[in-house]
Formats: structure tokens, sequence, C-alpha cells
């Protein structure tokens, strides 16, 4: 997209408003990138940063599977030696917390600076004003500020790793969900503290993106276009923004009182000074559950656009997918205490998490089914933003049962913080919202920079991604039930056989990731024209009657919906 | 009828897996939970089996579903598409079924819970485990002669001098120098704390799993019906060495125990020794040969 022209060529057919911008002074390099009030421009920005921050995250992620390959310490002691110049023993010291940091950071970057970043910052920014017909986002400037405030933030969490976390080790190590008192006594170094401002940067970012949406969906739709015509893209953002700005306060708070016991002598969780880390978990995880749907809930308005479109067919039960929505994100509040059956919860306490959580399987459930039903009867073409989205669903059920297990406190007592939840966190979110991103990608790609992606790479890049993360994660089930933990730098050697399947898998994801990267520069170097509508009468919303790229500034009349 | 349908589970999950694991300690390529050694456990197997018998149709009728979409209404097949968006029955009905599906979950599942978390009145004995980085602490509270000791993950240069040189019966990351000592088929309440980070007590065989919380005391039961050393490990983010602080308990039957304790106050090591030379001929068998079963 950096290749988006400035000067438009106006191939698009609303000559209406071409002459509106000989106003405007040509922009040079730096007003346009670095002072943008623009949201496809923002947009374009976020998802550059999306893919740089995957890119880390990624790596990462490789190198924790790399050294779980085998039992023993294989390659983290050398890593240590390298990157922070410890010598013998204190190089497998630091290579064991290092491996710690590199979960924290692998948690926190996928998180907060990779799926949050392309789903809303990239992809909500860009097609949320066009879909509902708005010249560009409510505040313009806020926009750019959500922006520049998660580069920072990015970069306090990258500095994290660099500096002194426990006594003698570098980086924050605590996991992303920095429980107290490790990520306060245990960790007295500056790493938690520049952790904990990349926290703080990052929800002031996403809060100002939350607020900038609402009031956009809220405010800016086109004449006629009432919320229950409103495509499920632009509800999915509308209900992921109240779903940031009501959790991310409270993660703020929570952070923020971590950053006072540990510098100004506060006890808010040190139980010595009558304080309690269990109110920690509860603060977090109050935020920490709706987070999960902010990552996956974008993914589901995407998700519902391809399919009908692919399908050609409307949305099948349009309003059931929206309020269904509307209820996971509200009982997605209630749900937040079944991460913490283990933390002695009285049984009445345990019994209600139970039994919220499971409630939201029923929502869920209405989702995909009603995908299928769009699917059905219809007359579909497997383009490749349809693969990955019928790949998605698929892929998200899977995730989407293991969690329903998982809501049972009873058996959850054997499973909690074991393999089996990574495996199924990561088949909602890795194979799930990552899906979902990769799908968004192929689909709005022509329509952002105007360029036909390569379909051979395109599929190549799907298949070669499926089986890779199904390879890494569906064995974790295995080691998950026979109870190997989290978080492990070495295991028991019963272990080794699952293991080795998956980090195989995550070599070849790897390889899906290159495949990825190899297609964005072969569409860009080959420069095949994508026309405004390449998918046809399926593809109904806003976006589509738009040239590719769209103008600068597009909707100037307002469109009119009957 | 639980048991009937959970041995027909169990065989069918045989047939399945042939590598099925039924161990005190994870198997190489084990596919299923560890085999239960408490009545809670055996009820936390047998209510995983019976959840798999709806989370592996519905994702199968998922799949047939999506099979079907792709071959019957792809393009080249199914050209003209309908224009059918509503249908009011089916949506009521992938509504109402989930909600049946997840009733018949709830009621064992809570059922489960409120067993994990009645413990039987009056318990024989209590143990209390204290998190430490990066080690476990053990006290009982037995009159008045109170024992406490420490349990360190077992280096390789004590096994010699501890007896515990078979890997197969003290492996890797799993074995300690002091293994943790209950009589068995005696509720023994286990009080569960921390001294410095936040830890978790995990015995897989006995479906226990409690956070060791600095400034709380955790409680929790088990009651173990075979003898044998079990294994279990950290499970709560506790620094560097968290892979590195297993937990190991010793059922053994109740004179032996009541000799290894009254041993015990005066001399731990000595105690563990004669434990072993008592138990290690039987112990050893019944672990091999649990292991042979697979």
């Amino acid at each position: 997209m950096a290749g988006t022209a400035v000067h438009h060529d106006h191939r698009h057919d609303h000559s209406d408003h071409a002459h509106a911008d000989h106003a405007h002074q040509p922009l040079t390099f730096f007003q346009r990138w670095f002072l943008s009030t623009n949201h496809k421009d923002i947009g374009t920005l976020y998802l550059i940063f999306a893919i740089i921050a995957g890119i880390i995250g990624g790596t990462l992620s490789v190198f924790m599977r790399a050294e779980l390959q085998e039992p023993g310490i294989q390659i983290f002691h050398g890593l240590a030696q390298m990157v922070y110049g410890f010598e013998g023993d204190a190089a497998i010291d630091g290579g064991k917390h290092m491996f710690n940091v590199f979960t924290t950071a692998h948690a926190l970057i996928m998180i907060f600076f990779m799926v949050m970043p392309a789903l809303i910052g990239g992809f909500a920014n860009w097609m949320v004003p066009i879909m509902i017909g708005a010249p560009d986002m409510a505040f313009p400037r806020m926009n750019n500020i959500s922006f520049w405030l998660i580069v920072p933030a990015f970069l306090l969490v990258l500095l994290s790793m660099f500096v002194e976390g426990p006594a003698g080790a570098y980086g924050a190590g605590g996991g992303w969900t920095i429980y107290p008192p490790f990520s306060t006594s245990g960790m007295p170094g500056p790493a938690m503290d520049l952790a904990i401002l990349g926290l703080h940067i990052a929800g002031a970012s996403s809060i100002l993106g939350a607020i900038n949406f609402i009031t956009t969906i809220l405010n800016m739709r086109a004449p006629g276009m009432t919320l229950h015509k409103m495509p499920l893209f632009a509800w999915s953002v509308l209900i992921t923004a109240f779903l940031l700005l009501l959790s991310l306060p409270v993660l703020a708070g929570g952070i923020t009182m971590l950053l006072t016991d540990r510098n100004f002598g506060t006890t808010f969780f040190a139980p010595e000074g009558g304080g309690d880390p269990i109110l920690f978990q509860h603060l977090f995880w109050f935020f920490g559950h709706p987070e999960v749907y902010i990552l996956i809930l974008p993914g589901f308005g995407i998700v519902s656009h391809i399919i009908s479109t692919f399908s050609r067919k409307p949305i099948f039960g349009y309003l059931g997918m929206a309020y269904a929505m509307v209820a996971i994100g509200a009982v997605g509040f209630i749900v937040w205490a079944h991460h913490m059956y283990t933390v002695g919860l009285s049984l009445e306490a345990q019994r209600y998490f139970v039994f919220a959580t499971m409630v939201i399987a029923v929502p869920t459930g209405v989702k995909i089914f009603s995908w299928i039903a769009t699917m059905w009867g219809g007359s579909i073409r497997f383009s490749t933003p349809m693969v990955w989205a019928i790949g998605f669903i698929f892929l998200f059920t899977v995730g989407g049962v293991t969690g329903v297990q998982l809501a049972n406190a009873g058996l959850d007592r054997a499973l909690h913080d074991t393999y089996y939840v990574v495996a199924h966190f990561h088949y909602v979110l890795s194979l799930g919202a990552v899906f979902a991103i990769f799908a968004a990608w192929y689909y709005w790609f022509p329509k952002m920079s105007g360029y036909m992606y390569s379909e051979f790479l395109g599929k190549l890049h799907f298949w070669v991604m499926f089986i890779g993360v199904n390879m890494i994660f569906f064995p974790q089930h295995f080691l998950g039930l026979a109870g190997m933990p989290r978080r492990y730098i070495d295991y028991p050697d019963a272990f080794a056989g699952w293991n080795m399947v998956s980090s195989y898998g995550s070599y070849i994801a790897a390889v899906g990731v290159l495949i990825f990267l190899f297609g964005v520069v072969e569409a860009f170097a080959k420069k095949r024209v994508a026309g405004d509508n390449p998918w046809g009468e399926g593809a109904n919303t806003l976006e589509w009657q738009l040239s590719s790229p769209p103008p600068f500034h597009q909707w100037e009349q307002l469109p009119r919906i009957k | 009828m639980k048991n009937k349908a959970y041995a027909v589970l169990a065989a069918l999950a045989c047939l399945l897996f042939a590598s099925s694991a039924f161990a005190d300690k994870p198997v190489e390529w084990q596919t299923g939970l560890q085999s239960a050694a408490t009545g809670i456990m055996e009820e936390i197997r047998w209510f995983e089996q019976y959840t798999l018998w709806f989370i592996i149709p519905i994702t199968l009728l998922v799949l047939l579903l999506l099979i079907i979409v792709v071959v019957k209404f792809r393009e080249g097949a199914n050209p003209v598409p309908s224009r059918t968006s509503h249908n009011t029955l089916i949506e009521v009905i992938w509504t109402v079924g989930p909600v049946i599906v997840l009733l018949f979950l709830a009621i064992p599942s809570f059922q489960l819970l409120t067993a994990q978390l009645t413990p039987p009145p009056n318990p024989d004995m209590t143990v209390k485990a204290t998190g430490n980085q990066w080690y476990w602490s053990y006290e009982y509270e037995v009159g008045e002669n109170p024992l406490s000791f420490d349990s360190l993950l077992l280096k390789d240069e004590d096994r010699a001098g501890l007896g515990k040189e078979d890997k197969a019966a003290y492996p890797r990351l799993l074995a300690v120098d002091n293994e943790v000592v209950v009589p068995v088929g005696k509720t023994v309440r286990l009080l569960v704390t921390a001294a410095d980070v936040i830890h978790a007590f995990a015995m897989p065989a006995f479906g226990v799993k409690i956070d060791a919380v600095p400034g709380r005391l955790n409680e929790t039961w088990f009651k173990a019906d075979r003898e044998g050393l079990y294994y279990g490990q950290c499970s709560e983010l506790c620094g560097k060495d968290h892979a590195y602080m297993p937990i190991a308990v010793r059922v053994v039957a109740q004179d032996k125990y009541d000799a290894w304790l009254a041993a015990a106050a005066t001399n731990l090591g000595e105690a563990n020794k004669a434990l072993m030379a008592s138990t290690d001929g039987a112990a050893k068998t019944v672990d091999v040969a649990a292991n042979a079963a697979q």
C-alpha cells in the first residue's frame, strides 16, 4: 500500500468530486505519512506496523519452538550469551529467564501490536468509514495520535527485553498476565516498568481509537443507513470499540497499581501490606476476557462479508448475526474468573462462572451455523479470501469446542495452565483471528492497492499455513492432557514426541509467512490492475463502488442507502 | 451406568489411540489424561471422555456441512445462487439445540465440581505445601513432633547417593530428593501457600491443582486409592526455574507410613531410604507394571 498514489487517478466514475482535489496542495512524504489525518493512510500505516510486529512476534515463537523441539536446553543459553553476554552457568540461568521473556513478549506483541493494529487500526480504519458512507473518521487528528502512540508503546515493550528484569537477568518474564508478586517483588529491574508503560500507552491508543470508531459509526452513517442496515463488519467494530472503551480503563487501573506497588511503596497486591495478589488477577481478567473477544469480533465481521461475497448470497440471518455479536460482547464481561478456577474461588463462584461461560457457546454457535447457511444454496467461488474464511470457520469451531470443555471448572482443574489451554487459545486466535486477518488481507488488498495478488501464491500461502498451524497446535492438546504445564523451557522426556511434531509445524508455518511476504512483493512488482470490483455481484458493500485504490477522499457526496 | 459408559469409552479410546497411556507419570506419545489414583481423578477422566462425545460429533457435523456446501454449492455445480436469507425455524433450532447440549454437559459438570470442592469431613491428616523459588517445602501437622522438609529437583549427581538411579521410576525433571509420603486410602487435607511469588501445586493423577499464593492459605484434599509414586509439576509461572520444581508424592501402606513418619522425625534421609527399601521392590513393580501395561 505504500505505493498508493497520492495524486489520485480518477478511474472511478464519481467525477462529481474530482474537482475538489485541486483545493489541496500536494502533500510531501512527511506530511502524508507522519502528519496524516486520512483514515486510509493511517490504516495503511497500521497494516505495515502490524506486519512488522507480526514478523518479530512470530520469530520469537519460532525460537521457542526450536528450543522445545527436544528435551534439555539447546539454544537459549547460546542466545543469552549472544544477546546479553552471559558466560558459562550464568548463560544457562540467563537463557531460562530469556525463554520466559520470549513467551511474554510473543504474547504482548501478537495481541497488542499485531492482531489489534491489523484488525482495528488497519482494516477497520480503512473500511468502516467507506462501508458506512462516511468521508473519514469523526476525529481524524485523534486517529493520527492513536497510531503514533502505538509505535512508542511497541518500542517500550521491545526495549524492556534488553534491560534488567529480575536481579541479574534481562527482560520482563512474567507472562502477558503479569501476575504479582512475580511482576512486583519478583522482578525489581526496570524491564517490567517499561513493559507496563508500553501497555499503558498502547491502551491509551486503543481507547482513543475506540472513541473514534463509536463516534464515527453512531454519527456518520450515510443517509438511509440505519443500524439495522449497517454492514456486519461495522457492527463488529462498533461492539469491539465498546469492549475496548469499557475494559481497557480497568487494565490501566490495575497496571497503574502495579506500578505504584513497584515504585512508590503501595501494597495493593502485596499481602504483607494488606493487599491481595488475587485482586490483580480479577482486574486483569476483567479486561483480559473482553480482550480476547476484541481480538476475534472484527474477524467475525470480516468472515461474514467474505462468505457472503463469494457465495453470491446475502448473509443468512443478518439480525441474528449482529445481535449474536452483541450478546458475545455483553456476556464476555461477566465470565472473567473462568481464567482463575485454581486460585481458590468458592464453590458458588466457580458454579456461576461455569454457567456464564457456557452461555457464550450459544451465540457463537449461531454465528457458525449462519455462516454455513449463508453458503448453503450459494454459488461459491473459491478465491483465496474464501478459502481462508472457510478455514477460519472450521478451525475456530475446533478452538470453540475445546473452550466449552475448559469452561467446566471440574475439568479445567486438570487442564488449567497446561498445553491444552495453549492449544485452545491458539486455535481461536492464531488459527482464528490470524486466518481472519489473512482472509481480510486478500479480500481487500485489490481494493486498497489497486493491484491483484497472485491467486497461486495466496492459495499456496493458505495450504502451507493450514498444515503448519494445525501441526503446531493439534498435538498440544495431547501434551496438555498428559499434563505438560505451560511456559516451560524444558520438559520430562515423555513429552518429547509431540513437542517435536509441534516444532516442525512451526517451521512450516514460518515458511507460510515467507510465502505471504513474497506474495505482497510480487503483487506490487507485477502491478496487475484489479479493477473496481474484482469479486463480482456478491460484493455489494459500499467499498466496491469506489475505484481501486479509492480516491484520497471518498463520499464527498454522500451515498444514499435505500 | 457411568462405569459402563466409561468402559465403552475407554475401549474405544484404546482402539483409536493404540498408545493411549494410563500411568502415574506421562509416557511417550500419550494422547489422553493420566490414569487416576483418586476417585476425583476417575470422575475427571470420565467427564473428559463424556465431553468428547459431544464436541467431536459437533466438530464433525460442522466439517460435514462445510464439505457438503463446498461440493454441492460450488460455482460449477450451482451457477444460480438462491436468495434465501431467513428461516425462523432453523434459527430457533440452532439456538435451542446448543442450549440442550450445554444442559447435558452442565449437569455432570456441576456434580464433578461439587465433589471436588466438598471434602469429606474429618480428614485423616494434613500436609502443608509451600511454594518457593524454586522448590517446595512440606510440613506435616502431626501431634507433638511436627515434620518439615524441603523437596528439590533430583540432581543427577545425587542419584547414586539416594538410590534413585532408575530413570524409569525417577524420571528427569520429575524426580525429587525428598518425596511427600502419605498413606493409601486416607483423606489428606492439603494446605497450599507460597513464600515469594505465586506457584501452583499440581498432581495430575490425583486431579488436584491449586495455586500457591503468598498471604493466602488455599485448601484442597485427596484420597489416593493406589500405592505408588506420583509426579506433578509447578503450574504457575514463577521465574527462571519454573520448569525445575517438580512435585512427587509416594503413596504407601499405613504401617509403612507410620514407620517412615517415626523415623523421619529424627533423620529424614534414613527414613526415606528405609521406606524405599521396604517399598521399592513392590513400588517399582507397581510402577513398571503400570507402564508396561500400555
